[in-house]
């Protein structure tokens, strides 16, 4: 074809174009773009309606301050399609706002915000009602209850124009919603296919429970099976703060959009009204080195003037971000949640979490936290199981490309206890690892939303904590080891020596020995075994103390127990000493004699009773060489608020001389 | 209680002594004894056989293994004691079962019930027979015309031709082998032919070996048992009768020659008691192998390792062996007893064994 040809051929070409163009509507930009809104599969548009839907939940119940109870039912009709019912008791939506919230895409406050939520995850509910009506040609029905005198609930029918991306409301009716303080309940017909295992609804909630230990989630499963995941504690999370951005790692585009946007008079009261942690000595810098008036309107800078101030940030040293827009689980509950949904695998140990402090990417602050789960049914075969959190919502898919995978990968599992192929990739073992990472902006490798990208702050971060939490999986493995070793000199002294000396004696006819001096150059060590009678909400827990050694001994006993906890058994035990608000109990043990045992006790009720592990227990005043059941004090105990302690340089207590092997290689010619 | 016995009991009572005093005087119980394995085993030119070296193996209470063995003899003994005062007598399998009594002292498998009696032996260097403890295996079959006393149940010495008093399974060798209990008189077998496998033994016995060559033929069953040994020994010794032992050629037959010939690791303690150290090799040997053109197998993993395993046990350090052992390293086949007959049913006793004992100076 030559040029003239092309040049005859343009007009009709753009004509036909522009008329084909006005019939691109929504529902064809949806279709198209399914893979990107993460409705690509069937058995994922299932799930992301639940997700969107759970999420919205929870994130209003967070900020109206309502323990969430969530409930999801997925039902079964006839070929691929399936009724999803998603109820809430948060604060409700007024009647006005439904429409806008269910029947209009990409309509929230959400997306102008800087701070951490769930739903900035998604496309929002709005797409899964879009997809229902697409897919099955049924309207969705909506009902929201608000609190007040005003107890009217509002229910209407959602339908959404897909030309004009506008809500069609029908059947809108006021009713009486029994038993209903506030909430919220969706309703909609899709097409799917309902799936179980890793990236199923079932998981996306358990997961969700682990993380979201103040929610009560329950589940009812097209075999109308019901499951519950009940609330674990009382406790809500920390609310996040809505922050300014910080105007570190900021991008020339959105710097030039806030200078039209703002209310402020001069680029100088902009610097330092409309961005985080610009003081006016900050401001004053950066307008020095550019070279711009301070009094110039800030809708008249230039590209290049913008250039020039992104230019001098970088030059400028700025505090890090404030946290408080962040809300991290925290250890304690990121314990509790494992705790609450994983003890039917009744795991052996729960790592100590880790909660690293936040940094920042891009002038978005992050945090990372880690959790690991360690033995009991966990099957012990196979790779570990690794549960990754963006802002409280779990990722179930794309884990090959996720940073938090790749953090996993690139940590050498072997120094903490687990297998691991020449010390890369997913290592292998009776565990579980979760990793949350919160932030005001998550980065992701695509629209999809499904794996953290993989920036080097942020993978870097999740490795430390890896790192941490897998010292102290180690540090419990070597404990465990001693115990065990301690737990047979145990049988020896106790049992197998006194059945000795009382044979020897029957069979020569003379006096049962005195085993003390023997028992204590077997042991020569001070033995704390942890004991704990637990029944329901109350655990006993007591501290056997045996005095093998030769010499009177006196030390003092610590450990950090979960203050709500505790009850009054605590105080009126005789050895106790003093509780620290911060739960760090110290028990004195005064002269006890060789040979001699005494027994501390106490009691945790309630929510967090079990928080506690009787293995974490330390000892001062004594050469914790001599001591087998518990570690040396920390030496930042007394430090409030460091959490991390680690303990790397553990001697190995007393002499282990092991029995000369007594292997007789040749005995078969016998 | 005979002296024996009486002497067992007084041994045995000195080391649960030794224990209780230990305890008594706040110490941790100890207890040594002769360290059981082919590197402990050195070679007592005096009574030619292979006996324990001076190598100890100390036995603590600080070990759970340790002070578990020291209840377990504490026990023992005086179950032994027991038996001793009210004349019975039990085998090691019951002793493994009576002992589900014994608290912690109990034994776990039979293996560590047989391995306690044997310490007992070395350390108070007596017999386990003294300890009126005896193996579960039964003796060997004996025939030949050979003519001894065995004292019977209503306590008669009663007289046995192990060929014409007996029938076709021979004369069974009892657990107590002993003066008190066996005599010998005498008869026309002049040699001891001990054969490894009852195929071979009823071969030679159908051919008229015995009548033919006047041999004494023994049937080891295997791995053969104390009292077999025993027998063997004395028959040996106080007989005068030159000892053959006949096998499969094979690492674990060459282990079956050792423990007749030069004494068992696990029980070097009496090996002088046990051991014949005259007893020859006849075969089948490596060279017999080629010699003979025999039908073979290869050699497994588990042999090769047992044929190495044998280049460092000192009792087979010397050229006939070495060469051996390494002859059938190299070809890397073994063969049976019974591949003999490839050449005919009566090849191995008008042909192999006439051959090979003649080259022997036995025939």
């Amino acid at each position: 074809m030559g040029s003239d040809e092309k040049k005859r051929m343009a007009v009709p070409t753009a004509n036909i174009l522009a008329s084909k163009q006005k019939e691109i509507s929504i529902t064809e930009f949806f279709e198209k773009n399914k893979q990107i809104l993460g409705f690509d599969s069937k058995s994922k548009s299932l799930l992301m309606g639940v997700k969107e839907a759970v999420d919205n939940a929870l994130d209003a119940c967070e900020e109206a301050d309502i323990l969430p109870d969530v409930f999801v039912r997925v039902e079964r009709l006839e070929d691929d399609e399936y009724r999803m019912v998603i109820e809430d008791n948060g604060p409700g939506i007024v009647k006005k706002m439904m429409p806008n919230v269910f029947g209009r895409l990409l309509y929230g406050s959400r997306f102008h915000a800087l701070r951490q939520s769930r739903g900035q995850q998604g496309i929002g509910i709005s797409a899964t009602i879009m997809f229902g009506n697409i897919s099955t040609g049924k309207p969705a029905r909506v009902q929201s209850k608000i609190e007040g005198e005003d107890s009217v609930a509002w229910g209407m029918d959602i339908v959404i124009d897909t030309k004009t991306n506008r809500p069609i409301v029908t059947n809108e009716e006021p009713f009486t919603w029994e038993g209903k303080g506030s909430g919220t309940r969706i309703e909609y017909y899709t097409k799917g296919r309902y799936i179980t295992g890793k990236q199923s609804i079932f998981e996306y909630l358990k997961n969700t429970a682990i993380v979201n230990p103040h929610a009560k989630i329950t589940f009812v499963d097209p075999d109308n099976k019901t499951f519950v995941f009940e609330r674990a504690t009382d406790t809500m999370p920390e609310k996040s703060k809505e922050i300014k951005p910080h105007p570190e790692g900021l991008e020339i585009g959105e710097l030039q959009k806030m200078t039209q946007s703002t209310q402020q008079k001069t680029v100088r009261a902009f610097l330092i009204n409309d961005f985080s942690r610009v003081t006016a000595r900050i401001a004053d810098e950066i307008l020095k080195e550019t070279g711009i008036k301070p009094d110039r309107k800030p809708s008249g800078l230039s590209r290049d003037d913008c250039r020039d101030i992104i230019k001098a940030i970088g030059n400028v040293k700025i505090m890090a971000p404030q946290t408080d827009c962040l809300s991290p689980i925290g250890d304690t509950l990121i314990k509790k949640g494992l705790m609450h949904v994983l003890d039917g695998m009744r795991p052996e140990y729960y790592a100590p979490p880790v909660t690293r402090a936040p940094k920042a990417v891009n002038g978005n602050p992050f945090t990372v936290e880690v959790g690991i789960v360690y033995g009991g049914d966990i099957p012990a075969e196979g790779q570990v199981t690794i549960l990754r959190f963006a802002n409280r919502v779990p990722l179930l898919y794309q884990a090959g490309a996720c940073a938090i995978t790749k953090a996993v990968s690139d940590v050498d599992w072997r120094r903490y206890g687990l297998e691991q192929r020449g010390g890369k990739g997913v290592p292998f073992g009776p565990a579980i690892i979760l990793v949350h990472v919160a932030s005001t902006k998550v980065f992701f490798t695509s629209e999809g939303k499904e794996a953290i990208a993989d920036l080097p702050e942020i993978t870097e971060e999740i490795g430390l904590a890896l790192k941490l939490c897998g010292r102290n999986l180690k540090s419990h493995l070597r404990k465990r080891e001693r115990r065990e070793h301690t737990r047979a000199k145990f049988e020896i002294v106790q049992v197998i020596l006194p059945e000795l000396a009382k044979k020897t004696a029957e069979f020569l006819s003379k006096p049962v020995p005195d085993l003390d001096l023997t028992i204590s150059k077997i042991m020569n060590v001070v033995w704390i075994e942890p004991g704990v009678d637990a029944k329901k909400k109350l655990r006993k827990i007591t501290y056997s103390v045996f005095n093998y050694t030769r010499s009177e001994r006196s030390f003092r006993i610590h450990a950090q127990l979960p203050k709500e906890a505790v009850n009054l058994t605590l105080f009126s035990d005789s050895h106790f000493v003093e509780m620290n608000d911060e739960g760090k109990v110290a028990w004195d043990v005064k002269d006890l004699a060789p040979a001699a045992h005494t027994t501390i006790s106490f009691e945790l009720t309630g929510d967090m009773a079990d928080v506690f592990s009787p293995d974490d227990v330390y000892i001062s005043g004594i050469n914790p060489v001599i001591v087998m059941g518990a570690d040396p004090l920390p030496g930042d105990w007394g430090i409030k608020g460091i959490e991390v302690t680690e303990i790397d340089s553990e001697e190995e207590p007393v002499e282990e001389e092991e029995e000369e092997e007594e292997t007789q290689e040749v005995l078969e010619d016998d | 209680m005979t002296e024996r016995h009486d002497n067992a009991v007084n041994n045995l009572k000195e080391i649960v002594d030794s224990i209780y005093n230990h305890m008594r005087l706040g110490e941790i119980p100890t207890m040594e004894l002769s360290t059981r394995s082919k590197k402990n085993i050195e070679f007592d030119p005096k009574k030619s056989v292979w006996t324990y070296g001076d190598m100890k193996t100390q036995r603590t209470a600080k070990t759970v293994t340790g002070a578990t063995m020291m209840l377990r003899t504490a026990c023992t003994v005086q179950f032994i004691e027991d038996m001793i005062k009210s004349n019975k007598s039990s085998t090691l399998r019951e002793m493994y079962y009576i002992s589900e009594g014994w608290g912690h002292g109990k034994f776990n498998s039979q293996d560590e019930s047989n391995l306690l009696a044997e310490d007992l032996e070395i350390m108070s260097g007596c017999m386990r027979e003294d300890f009126k403890l005896r193996p579960e295996e039964d003796g060997a079959r004996v025939m030949g015309d050979f003519t001894l006393t065995e004292m019977t149940k209503k306590g008669e010495r009663r007289k046995i031709n192990c060929l014409e008093d007996v029938g076709e399974s021979g004369y069974g060798v009892p657990y107590n082998v002993e003066k008190e209990n066996v005599q010998f008189q005498g008869g026309n077998a002049k040699f001891i032919v001990a054969v490894e496998t009852g195929g071979m033994f009823d071969r030679l016995v159908e051919n008229g070996f015995c009548e033919e060559h006047n041999a004494l033929l023994v049937h080891l069953k295997g791995q053969p048992a104390r009292s077999t040994r025993r027998f063997i020994k004395r028959l040996n010794s106080e007989m005068g009768m030159p000892t053959v032992v006949f096998t499969d050629g094979d690492p674990w037959s060459f282990r079956i020659y050792a423990s007749i010939a030069y004494g068992a690791i696990k029980t070097a303690h009496i090996s002088d008691y046990l051991a014949t150290p005259t007893a020859q090799f006849v075969g089948i040997t490596a060279s017999d192998i080629l010699n003979y053109d025999l039908p073979t197998d290869s050699l497994s993993d588990k042999d090769i390792g047992a044929l190495n395993s044998e280049l460092s046990d000192p009792r087979f350090r010397d050229e006939f062996w070495i060469s051996e052992i390494q002859a059938m390293l190299d070809m890397k086949k073994k063969s049976e007893q019974q591949a003999l007959a490839k050449y005919g049913l009566d090849f191995v006793t008008d042909t192999y064994l006439p051959e090979k004992l003649t080259n022997m100076g036995i025939l």
